[in-house]
């Protein structure tokens, strides 16, 4: 009977008290958030052309490639002193990073660096991405205005589907995790592209689902449990929805590490963001989002009185409604 | 109980609109609509190119004080000192009996702002709306004459659209070597600017003596050849005709066998050339192409008909090239590249393998977990998991959408994020079977359940989906685009479908009541 075990991993029956240990937890991501922010001041994100300008030239050989002797060459002109040059998935490739762009269309930077590196061997440019400063900047006012945007719309969103707490409660989860994932993205030296910033973006919009879905059993509660300590009725929400939100984090783990695997090296970047992504916001949505609603002190009672309210006020309307249609107003 | 239940037959109704629409993408077909793959995926050229539309409007001054030379001359009109310096035009009227004359012509070209000084001296500039207007028509002119010589050249399937006040996106694919990839940047740069000047004979002598500086006090420009011989020729300033009056132009060759290329003039500028010959035998005409000199033939007569020819050393590919950009007409304005993302095919090649392999993997780990975990359940979730990749390619073919490395990222993503509106209903099923809820109901009550979160959580993940569309570039969009295409969807076959077929099933589910082969629990 071991099968059956492992397809009910969770029993939903089981209420576990996250509540209690809400304070450990909530320290734990203040610390990982602190750690993060430490990172992102002092090393810095390893901006991507996308965003920085500049130009990349990934070069493959047909036998293994000779860095060194590329690396003399490029360092002993003007032009490409500062270019680095690294292997790219196998050794037959290579990525050369350049941090300036060249705006003439006949005779870019890919030809020029194709001529130089004729003596040392055979070989074939597959990629040329060359962004100038304009578009650099351009592209990193967008970025920011999706973030932005992004966060502003959940806002109001939640809001008007849950109340103000909650709203403000997924924001600081989504913050969370997002500063936790750039924070890991500094930490290893990712080149923030952007297919890193639709990474970031999904990862926004995967952890708020795990939250809402949370919240959701919370609303419920609220409405239909009688408990009236709202300590209770999280922790019997989250547990409640635990089975769901780790499975669903388990196949999406699943996909996003085979992308991280075999997706190849132009998305290893985009796979690595969002495979930090699906754990801290699982993470989050079991042991934060809901510590943040407590920690705001989130009062059933009141929602209680409101929700009556509305409801009287809707009776109330309908009531008026029915006697002016039967004529007696 | 009925088996067919409407859920069921919309289910029923979506499969077949997504095994029809997405069999010529899976199948690559010749016939219907598919999905065609990103640069990103096939290789090919994306280039971003900005305008300088600057010069359109000095180009545009020029050619203005090119017409107002020639009106002067046709008419005998004296005037002296005719120069455009910083987009301003000057020129002093010797005759003051002339000047209702000049006026009524210059009149007749809109958008200028003339000033005359007591002493006649004109000084005539464009209005600023004259000049927003010629800064547009630049950029558009700049794209039509790029989308012409692309066209000409036998790429397949170019585009060039503007995008914004000054830039345009240019998209190559089927780009196969460095090489070709070259030429084809070369041809759209190429500014293709055909001038023909006269040779200042009076102080021809003095070319490789003379600054620039000294050069324009006498209305002159130094010009060099185009063979790199360092020959130079001293030319006035303002050209005889500008390539804005060609007709056509084709590769010929001469006696000595060399590529040419032949051109032809309008009727106004075969007058304009024919006027200029007549006067000026004896004289030296200067050919010059994007200002180098090609050719500086001794005019013997008259030449009638608006015919001429370039010659200067040209290997029949460039001449070829050239004949293209001079037909296609010039560039009104020299074109800078902001943004350049080339993919070779082979690398394209790699990528769709690459992204293939994980989106099969990840495709099966996801189907055998739902199976093993929840028995038949899962069955019926993989289902619908499996009419929804099927409606997402039908979908993206229909509106001939591309698929880019990001966007099969992005479906990568749908199926496991697809399985989560099942998870969350197969979840709320077993726990009301847990409490003792006949089968039936608990399904019902699961579904209805599960529908608030579900509906809260999708509405959330596509507000954020487009606003990535919205504010994204390129590939980008393509990510939004398919999960977008893939949440709408999963909506229609995880939710809906499924719920169908528990509702065609139940005489059987409740008939047989095991619940560990149906929902894997106990």
């Amino acid at each position: 009977m071991v099968w059956y075990k492992i397809m009910e991993l969770f029993k939903t029956d089981t209420i576990y008290n996250f509540m209690a240990k809400r304070l450990p937890f909530m320290g734990l991501s203040a610390l990982l958030i602190l750690a993060s922010l430490g990172l992102l001041v002092t090393k810095g994100l390893n901006f991507g052309i996308d965003f920085a300008g500049g130009t990349i030239v990934q070069v493959k050989y047909e036998q293994k490639a000779p860095i060194d002797k590329i690396r003399t060459i490029l360092s002993g002109t003007a032009e490409f002193q500062d270019a680095s040059i690294t292997e790219f998935g196998s050794p037959e490739e290579i990525i050369i990073r350049i941090t300036g762009s060249s705006a003439d269309l006949a005779n870019d930077i890919g030809d020029e660096i194709s001529v130089l590196l004729k003596p040392t061997g055979k070989f074939e440019v597959r990629r040329v991405d060359i962004v100038g400063p304009k578009v650099g900047g351009e592209l990193r006012e967008k970025g920011l205005m999706a973030l932005a945007l992004s966060l502003l719309v959940i806002l109001i969103y939640v809001s008007f589907r849950f109340e103000w707490r909650f709203a403000v409660a997924s924001i600081f989860a989504l913050v969370h995790d997002v500063t936790i994932a750039l924070g890991m993205i500094s930490l290893f030296g990712v080149d923030v592209n952007l297919d890193i910033l639709a990474a970031i973006l999904t990862i926004l919009g995967y952890s708020l689902n795990d939250t809402i879905i949370v919240f959701d059993r919370i609303r419920e509660g609220v409405q239909k449990s009688h408990k009236s300590v709202l300590e209770d009725v999280v922790n019997e929400s989250v547990s409640r929805t635990l089975s769901r939100t780790t499975l669903t984090s388990l196949t999406t783990f699943f996909v996003v590490v085979t992308l991280f695997i075999f997706g190849g090296e132009i998305i290893h970047g985009f796979a690595f963001t969002m495979l930090v992504g699906v754990v801290v916001g699982t993470y989050s949505s079991i042991f934060i989002a809901a510590s943040f609603l407590v920690q705001l002190k989130f009062s059933i009672a009141d929602f209680r009185s409101k929700e009556a309210e509305k409801l009287k006020r809707q009776k109330e309307k309908d009531k008026m409604r029915a006697m002016y249609e039967q004529g007696t107003v | 109980m009925k088996i067919l239940n409407y859920r069921l037959v919309i289910f029923i109704l979506s499969i077949i609109f997504g095994v029809v629409f997405a069999i010529p993408s899976f199948l690559q077909t010749d016939t219907g609509k598919k999905i065609s793959l990103g640069l990103d995926l096939q290789g090919g050229l994306h280039m971003l190119l900005g305008v300088q539309t600057n010069e359109a409007v000095t180009s545009k001054i020029k050619t203005m004080t090119t017409s107002i030379k020639y009106f002067a001359e046709d008419e005998e009109i004296l005037i002296e000192d005719l120069s455009f310096k910083n987009d301003i035009i000057n020129f002093i009227l010797l005759d003051s009996d002339e000047m209702a004359k000049v006026d009524k012509m210059l009149s007749e070209i809109k958008g200028l702002d003339i000033q005359k000084s007591e002493d006649l001296t004109y000084n005539i500039t464009l209005q600023p709306a004259q000049i927003a207007l010629t800064k547009d028509l630049a950029v558009s002119q700049a794209v039509e004459t790029i989308r012409n010589r692309l066209d000409q050249f036998g790429l397949s399937e170019p585009t060039v659209i503007r995008q914004g006040a000054e830039d345009i996106v240019v998209e190559l694919p089927g780009i196969k070597t460095a090489a070709e990839e070259k030429a084809a940047r070369e041809l759209i740069s190429k500014p293709a600017n055909l001038e023909l000047m006269a040779i200042d004979e009076d102080k021809a002598d003095q070319v490789y003596t003379l600054t620039a500086s000294q050069a324009s006090q006498y209305g002159d420009i130094i010009l060099e050849k185009n063979d790199g011989s360092g020959e130079k020729y001293l030319v006035k300033e303002i050209p005889i005709l500008d390539g804005s009056q060609i007709i056509d132009a084709q590769v010929a060759f001469d006696q000595a066998n060399q590529p040419i290329i032949n051109f032809t003039l309008n009727s106004s500028g075969a007058k304009i050339f024919g006027d200029f010959t007549a006067k000026s035998v004896g004289k030296r005409l200067a050919v010059v192409l994007d200002g180098t000199v090609y050719s500086a033939p001794n005019i013997n007569e008259r030449i009638g008909g608006g015919r001429g020819q370039i010659s200067g050393g040209f290997t029949l590919v460039e001449a070829g090239n050239v004949a293209i950009a001079l037909r296609s007409g010039a560039l009104p304005a020299s074109v800078k590249m902001l943004e350049k993302r080339s993919v070779g095919p082979s690398l394209g090649a790699d990528s769709i393998q690459a992204a293939m392999l994980a989106l099969i993997l990840g495709f099966i780990l996801v189907i055998v977990f739902m199976v093993l975990y929840y028995g038949l359940a899962g069955f019926i979730a993989n289902a619908a998991l499996i009419t929804n990749i099927f409606i997402i390619v039908a979908v993206m073919a229909m509106f001939g959408a591309t698929l880019t490395l990001p966007g099969m990222a992005g479906i990568v993503l749908t199926v496991g994020m697809a399985v989560d509106a099942n998870v969350i209903i197969n979840e709320r099923v077993r726990e009301l079977l847990r409490q003792g809820m006949s089968i039936p109901k608990a399904i019902e009550d699961g579904y209805s359940n599960a529908m608030r979160a579900i509906l809260d959580a999708n509405i959330t993940t596509l507000l954020v989906a487009v606003i990535l569309y919205m504010y994204g570039t390129g590939p980008i969009k393509g990510f939004a685009v398919t999960i977008s295409i893939g949440i709408l969807a999963s909506m229609l076959t995880a939710i809906l479908g499924t719920h169908g077929i528990y509702d065609a099933l139940m005489p059987k589910i409740t008939k047989s009541k095991n619940l560990r082969k149906w929902f894997g629990i106990k």
